[in-house]
């Protein structure tokens, strides 16, 4: 039993009698971490979640962002992270079936998907690059049949991930306003359960998540079928456009038992379902395992006596399998019959509503120790360290992943992955939407904190610079157990840090997830959140990429801080970890992000590239690389706080981009900067076949663009094809 | 004058084709579900792209038996405009309406990008506006792209003037002779594995311009000439 003493006498309390086999199994189900946030469910309450944008906040299936002109724009993230470092290919699979059909339940149409992955290193273990290899391929897979693009992500290779995999995958959709569907019901409305047989895959699928990983347990694996996904999709808007459902759900972790508690919670009803009626796998199926089963590309429909036809032949159309397992009651309880005979009858908001756990925070003594760390001394080499460092895995392009990945079905991607610093998708409304993740492991493992912040604020960064206004977020907060008092102290801080800048940059977070128990042998991941924003762009002239032509001018705005904990810099060319992680300044980075779009919306800036991980070096060597065109840039105007060239270089301090303008515009834009008091630095013009940095005259870096290019857009594909 | 936009169940690109023929060249076009078995009124039909039947089998091959197949060889025999784009193309091939096959891409992998293709032919209703030599823009998405036929029909092909793209140095698939798309012998009945309703709308290229919409925009005039 996965139920802890108190929760086993609370459950018996509340039904005044001992739970039966069936109805232990339902409710250890929904009431594991997985399902019941049982842990985090105090804490994430501190998100703010209002704004006049937010439509539908956290609890649902996914949040809904007002976009205006009666449409709306839907967000939800997910992880796989246990199923996928078990068999990579179908848990990383399944979780983009499983968040698409999330996206379908609120009514709207999915339009994009976008992935973030964490592995350990994929140089040293083959093991690591089987995950990553199968993990793309799974995602490739399933989103390529679904005709819904899969068009950005981030990626990042840490060594706490060895032998283990951080796998998040979030998609948008967008819909009317007037076609979301809010689950409500009456008395004999029918509940239809359609898509896959139900079979023994997937049992205990969620306790499975919400247990160190110790062994491989591959049957709690769910099998993707991405071809009926896709008939599911269609009919499901299909039925949506014909307002023919009162109600959509997905069966995902917990299976039916927890679709079902849940449901009837969120309409408060009941509901009486004969499980015998179900269509089956495989024979003998024992009730509990009907119940907690996680079959993939199953939908629970709740309709009407009028419509049930009409949505039946739906089904029938796209010849989709469907049973009418039972009726909508007035009453209060999930009551579940194996023919005539009941085998649990528990009221939905017990099942639904796990009491919560009192989780113990500590702050880590690890902590102290990396505070302080020795500087590592100058590299001789500064061209090999910019080289070293744009082929990190972490930095170099993900060309071999994006390309996998039909980015353009749907024919909305308007900045495709590869041009800007987020990709950008036009809606029917005439308006644009984007959409970012970013996490920072390393930040984070050194500074909850601040390095949440900084994921957060990173998000932003990305969203402003190809043009938008970031106007809602949803978080995936990912630690190992929350039992642990140190790691629980992890989560804790970064809660707070999210939901301080949220504040302050007026995102509210309008949905999200917790994912704990990342553990394996080799102990806890490092606190992973995952921060994800949506933006949103008026117009197509705001829309800008970070491509950068001949003779532009560049410039850099905002101040390098000596930051340099958790840096690519550190971490990977000198393998230190430790040291100051970059702070943000929430209401600086709130000026510096509204000037921004004042320079974008103004038409005074060409190109714009946001500076973070592997710090200003990168940035600018990626803009060089992407428009295949050197500079000639000086390090000597560069606003800063820095006593090392090598800090300059690759501090990876927050509230910085870089903006390409025509020189005509200069004094425009330094005026506007100065006015705001923002500090910026003229680095100099693109021009040449060489990226090259001096500083007062003396040589700093010199590299050709080819050997950059090299370095960059290749090594993926050559560690992971050649290696 | 209308043209038929075949949805085959796992269909991804009917939309997109049907945005660009409605929104773009505001032409008249419908879908057409696969189990219909009339196509009556249609004066042009496209099997668009995306992963019917899941390529479960081989990309196409259940998809060649649906009911509506028989009315896409009737007019195909009729010598009107049939198009296969991607998973189209695959159909057309399984259903036998092209010669050849189309294999898994020397990448063994998924390749997504923007390539260039060169028109080969213009004497098909999907290329009559284009010059012979034009280099187009034009992106791919495909596994399954990878043209391949036996050196006799390549021959008859090259001779038969059947060939009506081939990439421009910069073949993403590894085709025979860099096929990108060819026709029938007639040459109303063309198939391509480039995606030209993704290329329709210069806010959607990388390259600024939306040269793909002519190979729409022919068949339009095409029509329109045989009116």
């Amino acid at each position: 039993m996965s139920l802890t003493q108190e929760e086993f006498d609370y459950l018996k309390n509340e039904l005044k009698r001992q739970p039966n086999d069936v109805e232990l199994s339902m409710v250890e189900a929904e009431w594991s971490e997985h399902c019941s946030y049982k842990s985090s469910k105090p804490y994430l309450k501190l998100l703010p979640s209002e704004g006049k944008r937010v439509i539908v906040g956290p609890g649902y299936d996914a949040g809904v962002l007002d976009v205006g002109d009666g449409y709306v724009v839907t967000v939800h993230i997910e992880s796989h992270n246990h199923p996928s470092a078990v068999e990579p290919y179908g848990g990383a699979a399944t979780g983009v079936g499983g968040v698409i059909r999330d996206i379908l339940s609120m009514g709207t149409r999915p339009i994009a998907i976008f992935d973030a992955l964490r592995f350990g290193s994929i140089e040293k273990s083959s093991h690591n690059k089987w995950l990553f290899k199968n993990v793309v391929r799974g995602i490739a897979d399933y989103g390529n049949c679904l005709g819904i693009p899969t068009v950005a992500g981030e990626v990042e290779f840490d060594d706490s991930f060895e032998r283990y995999c951080l796998v998040d995958v979030a998609s948008i959709g967008m819909g009317k306003k007037e076609d979301i569907v809010t689950s409500r019901a009456d008395n004999d409305d029918y509940v239809v359960l359609a898509g896959g047989s139900t079979g023994r895959d997937g049992i205990h699928g969620a306790s499975f998540a919400s247990k160190v990983l110790e062994e491989e347990n591959r049957s709690a694996v769910q099998i993707p079928d991405p071809f009926l996904e896709k008939l599911i999709l269609e009919a499901t808007m299909e039925a949506i456009e014909a307002r023919c459902v009162k109600a959509v759900k997905d069966l995902g972790g917990g299976g039916l038992s927890c679709c079902l508690s849940e449901t009837a919670d969120k309409i408060g009803k009941g509901i009486n379902v004969d499980i015998s009626k179900v269509h089956v796998r495989e024979q003998g199926m024992t009730p509990a395992e009907v119940m907690i089963s996680e079959s993939q590309e199953r939908m629970l429909y709740v309709t009407d006596g009028t419509n049930l036809n009409n949505l039946l032949s739906i089904l029938d159309k796209y010849e989709i399998s469907y049973s009418v397992i039972g009726k909508v009651k007035d009453h209060h309880n999930l009551v579940v019959r194996h023919n005539s005979h009941v085998v649990a009858d528990m009221p939905a908001s017990l099942v639904a509503n796990a009491p919560l756990a009192n989780r113990i925070a500590k702050k880590p003594a690890y902590l102290e120790k990396l505070a302080n760390v020795n500087k590592p001394s100058i590299p001789k080499d500064l061209n090999d360290a910019l080289l070293k460092t744009l082929s990190n895995p972490t930095i170099a392009s993900k060309r071999w992943v994006y390309q996998q990945y039909d980015h353009e079905v749907g024919i909305r991607t308007v900045v495709k992955p590869g041009y800007g610093d987020a990709s950008v998708l036009r809606l029917d409304n005439g308006k644009f939407v984007t959409f970012k993740l970013d996490g920072n492991s390393k930040h984070c493992y050194i500074d909850p904190y601040n390095g949440a912040v900084g994921c957060f604020a990173e998000a932003c960064r990305n969203v402003v610079s190809v043009g938008a206004e970031p106007i809602g977020m949803v978080d995936h907060l990912q630690f190992g157990s929350p039992e642990d008092a140190e790691i629980f102290w992890t989560f804790v801080e970064t809660i707070k840090g999210i939901s301080n800048y949220s504040k302050v940059m007026n995102v509210p977070c309008v949905g999200g997830k917790v994912s704990f128990y990342n553990e394996t042998d080799n102990g806890p991941i490092k606190p992973s959140p995952i921060i994800g924003v949506v933006g949103l762009i008026e117009d197509a002239s705001h829309i800008r990429n970070s491509i950068i032509k001949e003779n532009d001018t560049l410039l850099i705005i905002g101040l390098t801080k000596d930051e340099m904990g958790g840096s690519e810099y550190y971490e990977y060319i000198h393998g230190i970890t430790g040291g100051n992680v970059p702070k943000v300044d929430p209401s600086l980075d709130c000026k510096v992000m509204r000037v921004m779009l004042d320079l974008i919306k103004n038409n005074m800036v060409r190109s714009v590239h946001d500076c973070s991980k592997g710090g200003l070096a990168i940035a600018l060597s990626e803009m060089c690389v992407g428009g295949n065109i050197g500079i000639d840039a000086t390090l000597t105007h560069v606003p800063n706080e820095c006593s090392r060239i090598d800090d300059l270089l690759f501090s990876e301090s927050h509230s910085r981009f870089i903006v390409s303008i025509e020189e005509d515009e200069f004094t425009s834009i330094t005026n506007l900067l100065e006015k705001q008091e923002i500090p910026y630095g003229t680095l100099g013009k693109a021009q040449g076949n060489s990226i090259r940095f001096t500083y007062n005259d003396k040589n700093i870096i010199n590299v050709s663009v080819d050997k950059a290019v090299d370095a960059w857009a290749n090594t993926l594909e050559r560690l992971i094809e050649h290696g | 004058m209308k043209v038929g936009i075949v949805v085959f169940p796992g269909s991804n690109c009917d939309k997109d084709v049907h945005h660009v023929l409605r929104h773009v060249l505001h032409t008249d076009a419908e879908f057409v579900w696969h189990k219909r078995e009339s196509l009556n009124g249609y004066n042009a039909v496209i099997l668009p792209g995306g992963f019917a039947y899941g390529d479960r089998l081989r990309a196409g091959v259940i998809a060649a038996f649906s009911p509506i197949m028989k009315e896409v060889k009737r007019l195909a025999g009729e010598g009107k405009p049939v198009l296969g784009v991607c998973n189209g193309f695959q159909i057309l091939v399984e259903s036998g309406l092209l010669p050849g096959a189309l294999i898994k891409n020397n990448s063994l992998k998924f390749v997504c990008r923007w390539t260039n293709i060169v028109v080969e032919s213009n004497r098909t209703p999907f290329t009559h506006a284009l010059k012979p030599k034009q280099v187009i823009n034009i992106p791919v998405a495909n596994q399954e792209g990878r043209y391949v036929a036996d050196p006799k029909t390549l021959e008859m092909l090259e001779h038969n003037n059947q060939i009506v793209f081939r990439y421009h140095n910069d073949d993403p698939n590894g085709s025979a002779n860099g096929i990108a798309g060819i026709s029938n012998e007639e040459g109303n009945v063309v198939g391509m594995m480039p995606h030209p309703e993704r290329g329709s709308e210069s806010i959607l290229s990388p390259f600024g311009g939306n040269d793909a919409v002519m190979i729409f925009k022919s068949l339009i005039d095409y029509m329109d000439e045989q009116k």
